[in-house]
């Protein structure tokens, strides 16, 4: 049957063609630009060795920006489980309108990232809705997108808010399969809602946990669409992530071998992250016997 | 035994978290929409729902901001990007599923690493490439693109698919006399449906929603989808906060409708898609 089958192979020739041209060759063309000062459009360039490279390490945007996407990163993250865990956790139980709390907490994931970050402009602006609220407590307006510290903690809220939806579905598909013996024999052993928790629930959910987080990680660290849609990484370049930056290097600032060395650095964080997660999950698989 | 006082403090407690997350997820469209049914003159606090709803600037949404035209434009990209992911996907999936060869364990492993590039790492070289393509701000040249970013994950799931279905329905077709090729179409085809519905809603959704890809590949304003239309909004040249809020609110229908009437085949899907 084997070799019958084998005839086949030339479907996946078309899906191999197009990956090859749109994905492996600019790959490698990427390598080869981030060597080089190519400013974009001109016809003239040289390569420059590990000038591009040297100057990741130096460039006080890069800094900014590699920090900026690590917060994206691992701030969604950490709220998200918690917010995640919490809503899986209130809706896996007896709850009236439970599909209808569902269905609006999961909804935002199905919005273009950047129609959300529009959206929310209306919210956090100066004139918008959040500074109605601060001014009716008696407070002065507070510039939401233009101060360093407060911008990059309000998109790590709004990214939160929009994909926590993702974590609550992934957890309470986790929380269904534990068989209800389990926590049955625990409550006739004694234990309390805390102590099921703690000694079944969350450790039979870890390996939920760790799909959860490596799929959040590697969302918060492409966050492009929320931030072009709010500051396009601005005032200065104090609110850019890695992906943004590149756009910004590459149109704004004409240099299409540094903007492709970002990308590198970009590639390889998200690959550092991936590897090392899945390596965890591996170890942690659990059974239910 | 809880005391039912307690039983009640807790499902007050539930019923307030349960409102304060829906308020929260629901506030920016809330906002957004008392927003677009008000005039530019309105100073009334964008919380206040107006008390004479004004439409126009979802008229003015439509004829001024060339909405309609980039509506047209995201649904034919979607289509056209959704229809190629899934056909040739599918067709992929089939041979890595069944024929099991080094080679063929090779291309799967390849296609499953394509999924680890960031599509916004390769954007520089995408655009080197594109431009070389003479595709920059053309449908033969964006639907490509899409269609690549897309593949890994759509042949993953037919490849997934295909393996949990039994080898002896192939088996007693060959034996019948049927082809390899007619093996798939007449006996995998009629039972893919799942697995293709969540490719189309997994993929159609990303190409709608895109802007990543959108705004370095498509910029002659006739070619605009929906998300650089709302983006034109907002920028220094056109911008108009009222008729960007209603341009917001209708790319963000379709979806919403979809998702309300066919819910239980996307939350399937994406979970399955997220899973990987």
């Amino acid at each position: 049957m084997n070799k019958i089958y084998s005839k086949a192979n030339i479907l996946y020739i078309p899906v191999l063609l197009i990956l090859a041209l749109y994905v492996v060759y600019p790959f490698f063309d990427g390598i080869r630009i981030a060597f080089t000062n190519w400013n974009g459009f001109s016809q003239k360039f040289k390569y420059i060795g590990l000038a591009n490279f040297a100057r990741l390490l130096t460039d006080d945007s890069v800094r900014v920006a590699f920090v900026n996407t690590l917060i994206y990163g691992f701030g969604s993250t950490l709220l998200q489980q918690i917010l995640g865990l919490f809503c899986a956790l209130l809706l896996t139980g007896p709850y009236r309108g439970r599909t209808v709390v569902r269905t609006v907490i999961y909804l935002p994931v199905l919005f273009s990232a950047f129609v959300m970050g529009a959206m929310w402009y209306y919210v956090v602006q100066y004139n918008g809705a959040l500074n109605d609220i601060v001014t009716l407590l008696g407070h002065a307006k507070v510039f939401w997108l233009s101060q360093h510290t407060v911008t990059v903690s309000l998109f790590v809220l709004i990214n939160t808010f929009q994909y926590m939806g993702v974590s609550m579905v992934i957890y309470i598909a986790g929380i269904k399969a534990i068989p209800v013996t389990y926590l049955e024999a625990a409550t006739v052993e004694g234990a309390g809602a805390w102590r099921r928790f703690g000694q079944i629930i969350l450790p039979l959910l870890f390996p939920a946990l760790l799909t959860s987080i490596t799929i959040n990680l590697i969302g918060g660290f492409k966050l492009f669409d929320l931030i072009m849609a709010l500051t396009a990484g601005g005032p200065g370049y104090t609110t850019h992530s890695l992906a943004t930056l590149i756009y910004a290097t590459y149109f704004g600032g004409q240099q299409a071998g540094f903007s492709a060395a970002i990308g590198l650095l970009l590639f390889l964080t998200i690959l550092f992250f991936t590897i090392v997660f899945n390596r965890i999950v591996r170890g942690q698989e659990v059974e239910f016997t | 035994m809880m005391s039912p006082a307690r039983n009640l403090s807790s499902t007050t407690w539930k019923a307030f978290f349960g409102l304060l997350i829906m308020a929260v997820q629901l506030l920016p469209i809330y906002i957004t929409l008392t927003v677009a049914l008000k005039g530019q003159t309105e100073l009334s606090s964008v919380w206040a729902f107006p008390a004479r709803p004004l439409w126009d600037n979802f008229v003015q949404a439509f004829v001024a901001g060339k909405v309609a035209r980039a509506f047209l434009n995201t649904a034919v990209i979607t289509v056209a990007a959704t229809a190629a992911v899934v056909i040739l996907g599918a067709l992929a999936g089939y041979p890595l599923a069944r024929a099991r060869s080094r080679l063929n364990t090779l291309v799967n492993d390849f296609i499953l690493a394509i999924m680890m590039i960031p599509a916004l790492s390769l954007l520089v070289p995408l655009y080197v490439l594109m431009n070389r393509l003479h595709a920059i701000s053309t449908f033969q040249g964006i639907i490509p693109i899409h269609v690549a970013f897309n593949f890994p994950l759509t042949v993953f799931l037919f490849t997934n698919f295909m393996r949990s279905l039994p080898r002896e329905l192939d088996e007693a077709a060959f034996l019948d006399g049927c082809s390899v090729y007619s093996i798939f179409y007449r006996i995998m085809l009629p039972l893919l449906k799942p697995v293709t519905v969540t490719s189309i809603i997994l993929t159609s959704v990303a190409v709608w929603n895109d802007f990543q890809f959108s705004v370095y590949f498509l910029q002659k304003s006739g070619m605009r989808v929906i998300t650089l239309a709302i983006n034109g909004f907002f920028g220094i040249s056109g911008s108009n906060l009222h008729v960007g809020s209603a341009a917001a609110l209708l790319s963000i229908i379709p979806v919403t409708v979809l998702f309300l009437f066919l819910q239980r085949y996307f939350v399937s899907g994406m979970v399955a898609g997220a899973l990987k």
